[in-house]
């Protein structure tokens, strides 16, 4: 299963998923957040939603030093905190931005596919998929 | 409050001497919650008493509260200040992303003083303030200014973009501050302090984490309120036809001020309604952060260029019900596409949309009367329903042309003084009127009311109860209804939550969700605090010259009947007096 982003024109920008994925960890707030949701240049042109889109062959995984994102069965990456060194070459190698980055532990942090956000969504921007 | 929680942190800046430091202020979020408790406590530190608006010594405090980050629909920013327009209290609330933005930068309070040298404007990201020349943004509308920081600074989705247009540059005493294009600080004249400090605009971003009592209980809470909000019927009409929606219900029991109050009601109010604008131009909704109920409208307004075939310009204007009536009914305009035009003016120099539209209602019907000629009005000929002449008059305020047009720029009761005309001078406590004419609550609601707008205590509801009821209240049941929504309103704005959110955070959820945040407090002991926190700023009002003997009475109200007949100005005088000694005993 992944997170995808269904219908971005129907995002009106609240960010609940985005508290949603921070509120997993046990705190409110937003630093534990994996996804960004931004104004396109001006909300009046609306939003973009940025989440992990679990690639089959993801850069981030190809890009890790010390193996600490290994490819998941079906798309995306696991990711071993006690592996990473904190590089963050992940980030960039990233080009849609989804890798996002946890100040706290200095690692970098990634959806897990947990689904957690979606019904945080009142207007179905997000949706779980094979 | 919970160890770990930044809340507590008060960020000072200096324009003059281009510094800063925090200081922890857990006693003041402790006592006072945050927002405007918070907020008018700093306010008696940091205001020298009778000092001038524009003086480097009056402060800009911005507060947020202990929910903000943590629950939906809890998304204001409190501004405290001395208001330049009125005098006295300045206090105004916007959403947009200003309110997650403080709270996740890691603060409490920001509190800016001094002026600096050159335009400048101000970075807030986490723990670092970084002061950046503006010369080449002084001058410029509020969209060019937001359009350009947002391409220099980072943080996009988690940042705030507070800037003001070129009236607050001026000195225009209504000049409103802009958040995100599409909310304001609107209300009481913040846009020219930041002018008076040469501050163009302040950016806030952070990303942090904000602690809670317990982790299940917080998610078993957030799903509960989460719920409630979703499903409740006032999320669905803000999202939907969003305030607007009150055009054609106050038309329709005659409620709805039209050219200068000079009627309740329209047979035209329909083509300017919620529903109709909605149909014809509504191009986008879109929401302040951590609230799922998007009641912000945008409108697309296309408009062929006159010198070229086929080449059109599209502007997104938001549109609110305030906006309608101020620079639509109030000025004859009832065609969407003229206030339209009018509105997106106001938005791009940067004034209060509400003061605006009764200013120039005020000198239409002075132009009528004779009080002004066209020599003060530079040939400009006002009139119901001439959206162009307005506009045109709009940018003879900002540039202060005459002495006429400087003297609309310090808004109506200023302007009055010296042309007459006070008998529709619609301003309640120097504040222009908000659009309500059902009755005599929403009028003492303004006149009493600590920030002298509609929502310090929403009299046009108690009227419209009484309507729906059937039923008279004494001027003593008036009187505690409006203290009574005052003083929980308080509570509201000390957390800082949006009041579209009122109906879902009752006193019990409130307590519920400030045990999450750490705070151990009843619901008894919470109506009590908001009361304290209205005679906290009632007490500055005093402090800075307020007087309920001096509150003057437009005589306009009681000529035109409101949607509960006509008002009795003996009714208004002994509701201000209980109000009064009730606010004053200790």
């Amino acid at each position: 299963m992944k997170l995808s982003v269904v219908e971005t024109e129907r995002c009106i920008g609240c960010e609940l998923c985005m508290f949603a994925c921070s509120r997993r960890s046990g705190d409110g707030g937003l630093s534990k957040t994996c996804i960004s949701v931004r104004s396109v240049g001006g909300m009046e042109r609306g939003f973009v939603v940025i989440v992990c889109r679990a690639c089959e062959d993801p850069p981030c995984a190809n890009v890790c030093p010390t193996g600490a994102l290994e490819k998941r069965k079906g798309g995306g990456v696991v990711f071993r905190a006690s592996k990473c060194n904190g590089c963050p070459y992940c980030v960039s190698a990233c080009p849609i931005g989804a890798v996002f980055w946890d100040s706290e532990t200095n690692k970098p942090m990634i959806c897990v596919a947990c689904g957690y956000c979606v019904p945080y969504c009142a207007y179905g921007v997000l949706k779980m998929e094979k | 409050m919970l160890e770990g929680d930044l809340l507590k942190r008060v960020l000072y800046i200096d324009l003059t001497k281009k510094n800063f430091h925090v200081k922890e202020r857990k006693d003041l979020f402790e006592k006072w919650l945050g927002g405007v408790g918070v907020g008018i406590q700093l306010l008696f530190e940091e205001c020298p008493p009778e000092v001038d608006p524009f003086s480097p010594e009056n402060p800009i405090i911005f507060t947020v509260g202990p929910l903000n980050g943590l629950f939906p629909v809890v998304s204001k920013t409190i501004a405290t200040f001395k208001s330049p327009h009125t005098g006295n209290l300045g206090e105004s609330h916007a959403g947009g992303r200003s309110a997650i933005a403080i709270r996740m930068a890691g603060y409490g309070g920001i509190v800016i003083k001094g002026k600096s040298e050159k335009p400048v404007y101000i970075v807030i990201d986490g723990d670092m303030v970084y002061f950046r020349d503006a010369s080449a943004l002084w001058g410029m509308s509020t969209f060019a200014t937001g359009r350009i920081i947002r391409e220099n600074e980072r943080g996009a989705g988690l940042r705030t973009i507070m800037r003001i247009g070129r009236a607050g540059e001026k000195l225009i005493t209504y000049s409103s501050v802009t958040t995100e294009t599409y909310r304001h600080f609107g209300r009481l004249g913040l846009g020219a302090v930041f002018g008076s400090k040469n501050l163009k605009a302040v950016v806030v971003l952070g990303k942090r984490h904000l602690p809670v009592s317990s982790g299940r209980e917080y998610r078993i809470l957030y799903d509960r309120i989460f719920k409630m909000v979703v499903e409740s019927p006032a999320m669905r009409k803000y999202h939907e036809l969003g305030t607007p929606e009150n055009v054609s219900p106050l038309n329709k029991i005659g409620a709805l001020p039209v050219q200068n109050l000079k009627k309740s009601r329209s047979e035209e109010a329909e083509s300017i309604s919620g529903e109709r604008i909605l149909r014809d131009y509504l191009g986008r909704r879109i929401a302040c952060s951590h609230c799922p109920v998007g009641c912000i409208h945008i409108a697309a307004l296309r408009e062929p260029y006159k010198d070229e075939p086929y080449f059109y310009k599209t502007s997104m204007i938001s549109y609110d019900y305030e906006p309608i009536y101020a620079l639509g009914t109030m000025l004859g305009i009832f065609e969407p596409e003229g206030f339209l035009k009018l509105l997106d003016e106001v938005e791009r120099i940067g004034v209060d949309a509400m003061s605006t539209g009764v200013i120039l209602a005020w000198a239409t019907e002075a132009f009528e009367k004779r009080l002004i000629s066209k020599e003060d009005t530079m040939g400009l000929e006002l009139r119901w329903g001439d959206h162009e002449t307005y506009i045109l008059a709009v940018r003879n305020i900002l540039k202060g042309e005459n002495h006429f047009y400087r003297a609309l720029g310090r808004g109506v009761e200023y302007a009055s003084n010296i042309y007459g005309g006070k008998e529709f001078a619609l301003t309640m406590g120097g504040n222009e009127m908000p659009g309500y004419h059902t009755g005599p609550g929403c009028h003492i609601g303004a006149l009493v009311g600590s920030r002298h707008g509609h929502l310090d205590n929403a009299g046009y509801s108690i009227d419209q109860d009484m309507l729906k009821k059937n039923q008279k209240l004494s001027p003593e049941e008036m009187g505690e209804a409006i203290l009574k929504e005052e003083g929980w309103r308080q509570i509201l704005s000390s957390l800082v939550l949006c009041f579209f959110g009122r109906g879902i955070y009752t006193p019990e959820i409130t307590s519920e969700a400030l045990k999450i945040a750490g705070f151990d407090i009843s619901p008894d002991e919470l109506q009590k605090l908001g009361e304290s926190i209205h005679r906290e700023k009632y007490r500055f009002k005093f402090r800075e010259g307020f007087s309920f003997e001096n509150l003057r009475i437009p005589e306009r109200i009681f000529q035109t009947r409101s949607a509960l007949g006509e008002i009795s100005s003996e009714y208004i005088r002994r509701t201000i007096d209980y109000i009064k000694k009730k606010l004053t005993i200790s």
